[in-house]
């Protein structure tokens, strides 16, 4: 049997019921990584740096966490549902997804193509599997989640609802709409993640709108807040997120403040916040692969 | 000259509450969210029936569009509701990508559209809603014309899967359609009274006045068909299309814009098909201002003296 199928069919058992081991789930974060930068150097565009930050809490929450089905229906009843608003890292969302069983890995190669169902942003739109909501234009996603717990909530259904925001994002004032509405309304089926790598497109968080103390100021608008200071350690992200889980259903929403570096695992895309946006030319590939060699095949 | 009678002045948001009241009872799915304007919306019997399945979100109109979107994930079918400006501009971008980009079911109904909100003035007035709402993919756009049609309209887009607008008013007008004789289907005009020189085509609280300029017409010896378009989008082309093949001209009326309103729909269709003189009864690319209704109405060319002038034009035109 070859390498990637081999590959594809170990994970897609991942998501039923096979628990992976932590090994293993370091092997498909890498395996990520190689995707997220081959399919930004392909069409010489995409936002690499936020998605590599994000690669763990990715494979953390749909190889480990959630309970979902990869056969995809929309209306997610009775599995949790992940809603990414910060549309723009869409690289890993479609990696994870592809490599969870949602789609086939070979489709991550159209990425940002004419014709292709993985859009520059995700969408509905083209009937991507594992895509509940259009995200891109920023602030959206977490009154979607809440609206989508709610729905849970009216169905009697005792799932959970997890989304993930940038930092930056958080300068769009329809999340604090949805912050004050989901602890006003006990939304408690909810964890939303904040991914804090404290950079945006024109510099850092600090420097382009200075957030202040985001824990202080989720405290205050009525959440539970967690703090996870390693937001690239997946057993850390693992951790963190059971805990949410266990705190679920006490009357209030669940905020995970979690810290990832930008370009995590390309030493030259760390620590600076060039990377947003930008996709490595060849050589840079070459070098950025080079530090992630090939774990489960690359599709 | 076909003759309606008025059952008695009634608001067309009260045409909703009653709808949405009855949607209540009939179908478990449908929930309603408001931003902080139950009353103004005639909301109050659905939340009274099903407090459960309403949402208060206060004056947070983004963040209302976006739960309203998550909730049709779980197979809800939600009726947003707010003032016609902040159902529209205010949250343009929200229905953009949330609702309408995500193809999603949600039904925005906004009361207090155009002019006629009258002394809360131009922030209030919004005249460009029906041109945001018809430039989105997918979307429907419905702006009915009384209480009785507003209550249909109401019931009937439950059934249809996807985005809605659903526009309506404030103030008390004629309610005189009825479900035997001027049944309500989305995308399908109403032959009001039929005529042989003029079509006048209106929406919204401007099909009464058209009624009332073709009596007006019929004693000058003009006689005028006149439709009603409930659904500026999908828009009923045959409909408009058989009339001029008979008048040779048309008068478009609507309590908006010029510019993105109903008119500029019809323009589109005779331009493409059959080009013959038209006449816009609409607002001319302004803001509002405080007054009655009555009063604006008048002032900005919207009422049935308007309608009774462009068709005397129109004809001249022919």
């Amino acid at each position: 049997m070859p390498l990637l199928k081999q590959a594809l069919l170990l994970f897609q058992s991942f998501s039923s019921n096979f628990m992976p081991n932590t090994q293993q789930l370091e092997a498909l974060v890498q395996q990520v990584r190689r995707d997220i930068l081959r399919m930004v150097h392909k069409v010489n565009s995409g936002h690499p740096g936020g998605s590599l930050g994000c690669a763990e809490f990715f494979v953390a929450l749909y190889q480990e966490v959630m309970t979902h089905d990869f056969s995809f229906q929309m209306d997610g009843k009775n599995e949790d549902l992940f809603f990414l608003s910060n549309g723009h890292i869409s690289p890993v969302f479609y990696s994870v997804l592809a490599r969870s069983g949602y789609f086939p890995v070979e489709e991550l190669d159209t990425f940002r193509l004419l014709d292709s169902r993985l859009q520059g942003h995700p969408t509905t739109h083209e009937g991507l599997p594992g895509i509940r909501i259009a995200s891109g234009s920023l602030g959206q996603g977490l009154s979607v989640a809440v609206g989508a717990a709610l729905a849970k909530k009216l169905n009697h259904d005792p799932q959970t609802v997890y989304t993930l925001m940038g930092d930056g994002e958080l300068q769009e004032g329809q999340n604090w709409e949805a912050f004050m509405y989901a602890a006003a309304n006990k939304v408690d089926n909810l964890i939303a993640t904040v991914d804090l790598n404290g950079k945006q497109i024109d510099g850092s968080t600090d420097e382009v709108l200075n957030l202040g103390s985001v824990a202080q100021k989720l405290d205050a608008f009525g959440w539970t807040v967690l703090e996870l200071k390693d937001g690239n350690n997946i057993t850390a992200i693992i951790d963190t997120l059971a805990k949410a889980k266990s705190l679920t259903g006490n009357g209030k929403p669940i905020a995970i403040l979690m810290q990832t570096e930008m370009g995590n695992g390309v030493d030259f895309m760390m620590h600076t916040h060039a990377w947003h946006g930008k996709a490595p030319n060849d050589e840079q590939l070459e070098a950025a692969l080079a530090q992630n060699p090939e774990t489960l095949g690359d599709y | 000259m076909k003759t309606y009678i008025n059952q008695g002045n009634q608001d067309t948001r009260s045409g909703f509450g009653v709808g949405l009241a009855e949607l209540g009872r009939t179908n478990p799915n449908v929930v309603a969210l408001c931003a902080d304007l139950v009353g103004s919306l005639k909301m109050d019997e659905f939340i009274a029936e099903n407090p459960e399945r309403f949402f208060q979100v206060g004056i947070a109109e983004a963040n209302m569009m976006g739960i309203a979107a998550g909730l049709t994930i779980g197979g809800k079918i939600p009726f947003t509701g707010t003032f016609a400006n902040f159902s529209t501009g205010r949250v343009y971008d929200q229905i953009r990508q949330s609702i309408a980009y995500s193809g999603k079911n949600v039904k925005i109904c906004a009361s207090h559209a155009g002019i006629t909100l009258g002394e809360d003035g131009a922030t209030h007035q919004i005249l460009e809603d029906i041109g945001l709402m018809k430039m989105l993919p997918g979307m429907t756009v419905i702006n009915p014309c009384d209480f009785n049609q507003t209550k249909a309209a109401t019931i009937a887009i439950v059934k249809h899967q996807g985005p809605v607008y659903l526009r309506f008013g404030r103030p008390k007008v004629a309610n005189f359609t009825t479900e035997e004789e001027t049944p309500f289907e989305i995308g399908k005009g109403i032959l009001l009274n039929p005529g042989t020189d003029v079509t006048i085509v209106a929406t919204g609280h401007l099909v009464w006045e058209a009624l009332q300029a073709a009596e007006t017409l019929e004693k000058v010896g003009v006689s005028a068909e006149v439709i009603n378009i409930h659904t500026i989008k999908p828009l009923d082309e045959t409909i408009i299309l058989n009339s001029v093949q008979k008048t040779g001209c048309i008068v478009t009326a609507e309590e908006h814009n010029f510019l993105g309103g109903l008119g500029e729909s019809v323009a589109r269709t005779l331009t493409a098909a059959q080009p013959v003189p038209q006449e816009f009864v609409a607002t001319q690319d302004t803001f509002g201002e405080s007054g009655t209704p009555a009063q604006l109405m008048a002032k900005y060319g919207i009422d049935q003296n308007a309608i009774v002038e462009k068709v005397k034009k129109v004809i001249e035109r022919k």
